[in-house]
């Protein structure tokens, strides 16, 4: 399983960069590789040329800033995982990371390029979902800054242009005193999720939900907000209740049919405890009344 | 059996070729090659380092385990001309140049942990780089299996390897 | 050193070269400037091929050569049939390159060789080929129907072999049975996914006119006997060598896939090595697959439980072609009663054509589908008259007053009727139910319950005939310059250890050190008697050739050993590679009695010098060698099985189910296994341990996933789901040695042993933990996700 012929390019710049996207429309950007590479081995993939961004300057680095963790293109998933900064700005980090797929791929493949590849079974663009971030996009045209709910469109479609490369993420703090949960349900350790399930909830001095979020991955097109979730939690004790009509009501999320690995109607019943079991987890790791 | 005239056949393709420039195993090795040849296709056909072994192509086996700049990848997934400039360590820099085995590769051989030895190279060379890795080694059966996990084996069934892991921890004074 | 060898856990041989990355395999073998192979596939499982227009391909600059069935030759025929059986009335095999129609998907069609991989796979992209689509069935019952669409033109029905055995008088059994017990099982499709794929070099020497084949087989004298018949070429001009090779399991004992013909054939038109290095998905397009089965069978018992008769009917997909014949089915059939009495059997099978991968044996070879449906049947037995699952089991076993115990009318693949040998059947049962805390479990099970966890106890039962004939060969030399013993089979090794337990069996025999023994086999040049590696025989018939021929080899070396020392032979004892004089320190070492039993050799090393200085290694008046007397310390020795002998076991766990998320833990996985006196324990294990990972895989994770089409949906690792360290559970391997009468080391094969009973320990296991929630049976593996959620779902949960 070799790949097709390619161009090739290994620009230092960003402006060189994006100016070999600019002049083919079928060229693709390269960063890790662990998503392109296997396509193009199988020859499902074939751009005409390659666009190598590892030697572009600038495109290193996480920084915590303007209340997010802001995580460059080049950015390796491994680094991301282990930076103890990013860990302590938002402990999910730690917690989705270590879900995706394995060491020696998080040694290559970035956090941007995920986000890109946009499968919609990947932990990464579903933790960007899920606390709400954005992306930046550097373009001929100059840079613009993407939200989430604009960047996901379909399925492994976002809204980068042909010509314009991601050059961070931007990955949102967790509240202060806000609790958090992340977990999946896989075929094989590793394995892209079947259903995955994260929730970042604040309690009031009563121990009611202040805030809450929770989104869903592997059961659309597209990372899913659980919105109608969401607003019934909002206020409530988080009695078994209460989980019960919020898992219920996300049901209508689930909009893919059966696939090899799983069926529409195993989605739903393992949504439904996930939701259930990341609204009690993320609760219990809250403190109640910090949000005041 | 009739001699057919020898068809003429060229040196290589017509593939555009790179020069790639980079570090295998501490040695410095410039050659020119196909631009889409894979590092794994690099390592074992240019550069004739055959330990690294090909089971699937698609990144899933970790059969093609090499360290690149320090870090465990599958070579695979990489092209040749990715790791221009690059320090690449292959399994056949794991033992001593004399032979002697590394305490992976001696803890794999006491706890039978290899058979057809075809992942063999990929499992050492990720578990090298675990060892590498700063900071406590989770030895817990479900710590190690979490550190096999994205190398496949379908002789042994783990059990040894795991065995082995454990008992290279113990030679390498990090149990 | 006087530790005995066999039986002693003795590290491999091997390792070090494997470790340090310098094996050899197929595409590791340096060839001078070899030219490249990929295949142009059929993407319909059924077409008429109207054109194929390679001009493009040809016209690529770095191909060298583009073939059709129409430019091979001789080579475009059906390729051969291995094991014919009256059961099968027009079998089916391939050709090289389809001609007129293709009946998989993944079936070749034109064979590019170019200058490297790359561009061998640009040429087959560059190929056009027009195909005419035709209907697809892929469901066997309906495949066998009147009016379905044919695989092949002129095979009714589809029906690929018919075959109905009979033991004892079942109809009678079943008219006075108290009960019977009724259900249907299904296993899906699975392939055996080596880490290495399957790979070809040849390389043809124009001035000597000989073949060299370097070729990742399990079958290496078989691929030579059958290439140079195909080629017209004398044997000796054909050498064929399985080098190291990475993982058989059965998918590699078949012969021929189409580039182990046409990979020498280009090699031998074109003057160049020519290799064809099979890529992971070529692997899941090509190679052959196996396990689809669906069983029908029926129980006939007495209240108390004991089983007085068995039906089974059961449909068998052979795939596109039937080339290994109906081995699969037929040792699945012969299997059907396992280790119970069962004096009253029907088994019958229909192996059914689809338009898929071809079937052949893939480690287990039909057993774990009977093993699957017996044991889901004894299961489903006990809980319809309230008996212990235990208890059903071992008022059924074979007693072991009851050896040999034979099932008339049932011929195993050794063309004779089934013999239980040997065994402990009964106090294997007990172990395992011991190691799995079966007394307490109840209690456990019922804790957990009560804790909102779901824990159940799977349980499973199997036997396993190994050791089947013809035979094999076993050559031992001494080498006159080292002393060391030098063996040689005709088997090939891909991963079971074949150096070092042969080395043991030799060690003791030769009294060397195991290190000194060296083992050389998967090469016609060193050895070209045999079969192949398969079907768990290697340490039953290699192992007692090699036994007998160190036996010859221990004699001469004694006599020869006497002569020079001057004592009788009683008076020599073998060991640190020398003979020595027992109760003295005088000795003579190997190497010089080696040197000495060639009596044409001048004194031109140590161990020459050495010989001198003992009288002569044969005392005798006449010539220095004797009439019938061969040079040297060498013998060849043949192990022809009378019978195969009968492994068995019990497995068994405790697994956990999640009944929100459906999934499987298994907490504890055991394993009670009798294979006879064990060579090596550690290798043992090693083997079982693997076989209980592929187990695994087939228990929960591995389905070949056909579409309707005919399309392969996850022709790939991603979607076809080996397991990896992460989906293993801890194993406990317990052993019983209870040696079989019918060979003289006393061994039985254990190859395939850790796969047979996995699936239906799983399924009884899941079973159990579920039964809580109402009437969940799990009759079908891979037991899924999915699945489980239906289930689930059916009883309103």
């Amino acid at each position: 399983m070799k790949p097709s012929l390619f161009g090739y390019h290994a620009p230092k710049t960003l402006a060189e960069a994006v100016a070999i996207l600019a002049s083919d429309a079928d060229a693709a950007v390269l960063a890790g590789g662990q998503s392109l590479l296997p396509a193009m081995n199988f020859r499902v993939a074939a751009p005409s040329t390659l666009v190598d961004i590892q030697h572009v300057a600038g495109l290193k680095g996480i920084t915590i800033k303007d209340g997010a963790i802001t995580v460059r293109a080049m950015t390796r998933h491994r680094e991301f995982e282990l930076d103890a900064d990013a860990r302590q700005a938002n402990p999910l980090v730690a917690e989705v990371m270590q879900h995706v797929a394995h060491v020696p791929i998080r040694n290559r493949g970035t956090v941007v390029g995920s986000l890109c590849h946009a499968d919609p079974s990947a932990e990464v663009p579903l933790l960007l979902v899920l606390l709400g971030g954005s992306v930046v996009a550097q373009g001929p045209q100059g840079t613009r800054e993407i939200e989430t709910e604009d960047f996901f469109q379909g399925f492994m479609t976002t809204a980068r242009r042909a010509d314009e490369i991601i050059v961070e993420a931007r990955f949102p703090l967790l509240p202060a005193g806000a609790g958090w949960a992340f977990d999946e349900v896989t075929r094989r350790h590793g394995d892209f999720a079947l259903v995955g399930v994260g929730c970042v909830v604040a309690l009031d001095a009563q121990s009611k939900v202040q805030t809450i979020q929770l989104a869903a991955c592997g059961i659309a097109d597209r990372p899913a907000r659980l919105k109608e979730a969401e607003a019934l939690l909002a206020g409530s004790s988080l009695t078994p209740a209460d989980l019960d009509a919020a898992a219920n009501a996300s049901l209508s999320a689930v909009s893919g049919s059966d696939d090899m690995h799983a069926s529409a109607s195993y989605r739903r019943r393992a949504l439904k405890a996930l939701i259930k079991r990341m609204v009690i987890k993320a609760a219990e790791r809250a403190h109640a009344g910090a949000l005041t | 059996m009739k001699r057919m005239i020898k068809p003429s056949i060229p040196e290589h393709s017509d593939d555009p070729r790179v020069t790639v420039t980079l570090t295998v195993n501490g040695e410095a090795v410039s050659r020119t090659v196909s631009v889409r040849m894979l590092l794994s296709d690099f390592l074992r056909h240019e550069l004739g380092l055959t330990g690294t072994h090909v089971g699937c192509e698609h990144g899933v086996c970790g059969c093609c385990t090499v360290h690149i700049d320090g870090k465990a990848g599958r070579s695979c997934l990489t092209l040749a001309v990715q790791a221009n400039g690059a320090d690449i360590r292959t399994i056949e820099s794991v033992a001593d140049a004399d032979g002697a085995l590394h305490p992976v590769q001696q803890a794999f051989k006491e706890c039978h942990a290899l058979q057809c030895g075809f992942c063999t190279p990929g499992m050492v060379m990720n578990i090298v780089n675990r060892f590498d890795e700063p900071g406590p080694l989770d030895l817990t059966d479900d710590g190690i299996r979490d550190m096999l996990s994205g190398n496949l084996c379908r002789c042994t069934g783990y059990i040894n390897i795991i065995a082995a892991v454990r008992r290279a921890a113990e030679l390498m004074g990090r149990a | 050193m006087s530790t005995r060898s066999f039986g002693a856990r003795i590290e491999r041989n091997i390792d070090p070269k494997l470790l340090r990355g310098e094996g050899a395999f197929v595409d590791d073998i340096p060839l001078a400037n070899p030219l490249h192979v990929a295949f142009l596939r059929s993407p319909h499982a059924r077409a008429r091929i109207t054109s194929i227009d390679v001009t493009a391909a040809k016209a690529r600059p770095g191909v060298v050569a583009v073939y059709t069935c129409d430019d091979i030759g001789p080579l475009d025929m059906t390729m051969p049939l291995l094991i014919p059986h009256p059961s099968m009335k027009n079998p089916q095999t391939q050709r090289p390159l389809a001609r007129g129609e293709v009946h998989y998907v993944g079936q070749t069609i034109a064979m590019v060789v170019a200058v490297d991989r790359y561009t061998a796979e640009d040429g087959a992209g560059l190929i056009d080929v027009e195909f005419e689509p035709l209907p697809v069935e892929m469901d066997m019952a309906k495949a066998l129907k009147d009016g379905a669409p044919l695989v092949h033109a002129t095979v009714p029905n589809n029906l690929a072999a018919h075959l109905v055995q009979v033991s004892g008088a079942p109809d009678d059994a079943f008219a006075r049975a108290e009960h019977v017990t009724r259900i249907t099982v299904q296993v899906d499709r699975s392939t055996a996914a080596p880490m290495e794929c399957r790979a070809v070099a040849a390389r043809w020497d124009a001035v000597a006119g000989e073949l060299t084949v370097w070729d990742g087989t399990q079958a290496p004298i078989s691929v030579r006997g059958g290439l140079a018949s195909i080629f017209g070429l004398d044997e000796d001009k054909v050498r064929v060598i399985a080098p190291d090779v990475g993982g058989g399991f059965g998918q590699k004992v078949l012969l021929f896939y189409p580039d182990e013909l046409l990979v020498p054939m280009a090699a031998i038109q074109l003057g160049r090595p020519v290799k064809y290095i099979e890529d992971r998905r070529e692997n899941f397009l090509g190679s052959s697959q196996e396990r689809t089965q669906i069983h029908s069978i029926e129980l006939a018992a007495m209240k108390n439980g004991e089983v007085i008769g068995l039906r089974d009917s059961f449909l068998h997909d052979t795939g596109a072609f039937i080339p290994y014949g109906i081995a699969v089915a037929q040792v699945a059939s012969t299997s059907i009663a396992g280790p119970y009495r069962i004096p009253n059997i029907w088994v019958e099978f229909k192996a059914v054509y689809t338009p898929t991968v071809q079937v052949t044996p893939y480690r287990g070879c039909g057993r774990p589908q009977a093993c699957f449906a017996l044991e889901r049947a004894m299961d489903q037995l006990a809980e319809e008259l309230g008996l212990d699952r235990f208890d059903v089991r071992r008022r059924n076993l074979v007693g072991e007053h009851q050896f040999p115990y034979e099932r008339e009318g049932l011929l195993f693949a050794d063309g004779l009727k089934v013999t239980l040998d040997s065994g402990q059947y009964d106090k294997a049962l007990t172990m395992a139910a011991e190691a799995l805390g079966a007394k307490d479990f109840a209690a456990a099970q019922a804790k957990a319950r009560s804790e909102g966890k779901y824990l159940g106890l799977g349980l499973a039962c199997y036997v396993e005939g190994t050791g089947l004939g013809p035979y094999e060969g076993g050559h031992v030399r001494v080498h006159p310059i080292t002393g060391k013993v030098y063996v040689n089979t005709g088997l090939s090794t891909q991963g079971q250890g074949h150096d070092t337990v042969f080395a043991q069996i030799v060690a003791d025999q030769m009294g060397v050190k195991p290190e000194d023994v060296i083992v050389v086999e998967g090469d016609t040049k060193a050895f070209d008697w045999g079969v192949a590696t398969f079907a768990s025989r290697a340490a039953v018939v290699s192992g007692n050739a090699i036994h007998k021929a160190a036996i010859t080899v221990r004699k001469k070396t004694i006599v020869a050993a006497a002569n020079m020392l001057e004592v009788t032979e009683d008076e020599i004892e073998l060991r640190d590679s020398a003979a020595w004089v027992k109760g003295s320190n005088r000795f003579v070492p190997l190497a010089a009695i080696a040197t000495a039993s060639n009596p044409l050799r001048y004194a031109f090393n140590e161990a020459a010098q050495a010989a001198t200085q003992f009288a002569p290694a044969s005392r005798h008046d006449g010539p220095p060698l004797a009439d019938g007397e061969a040079p040297g310390l060498e013998a060849t020795e043949y192990y022809s099985p009378s019978a195969s002998t009968w492994a068995y076991g019990v497995h068994g766990a405790i697994v956990e189910v999640d009944p929100d998320l459906c999934k499987v833990t298994i907490k504890k996985y055991i394993c009670v296994h009798d294979c006879g006196n064990m060579i090596n324990p550690t290798i043992v294990e090693g083997q079982v341990m693997g076989g209980i990972a592929q187990g695994i895989g087939g228990a929960l994770y591995e389905r070949l996933d056909y579409q309707p089409d005919g399309n392969l949906a996850n022709a790939s690792l991603m979607d076809f789901l080996v397991p990896y360290a992460t989906e293993i559970p801890p194993v406990s391997v317990l052993h019983l040695e209870t040696p079989t009468p019918l060979n003289p080391l006393g061994v039985k094969g254990v190859g395939e042993a850790g796969c047979i009973a996995v699936g239906a320990v799983v399924a009884s296991g899941v079973e159990d933990a579920l039964k809580s929630f109402g009437k969940i049976k799990f009759h079908h593996v891979p037991l899924t996700p999915t699945m489980i959620s239906d289930a689930l779902e059916s009883v309103g949960r």
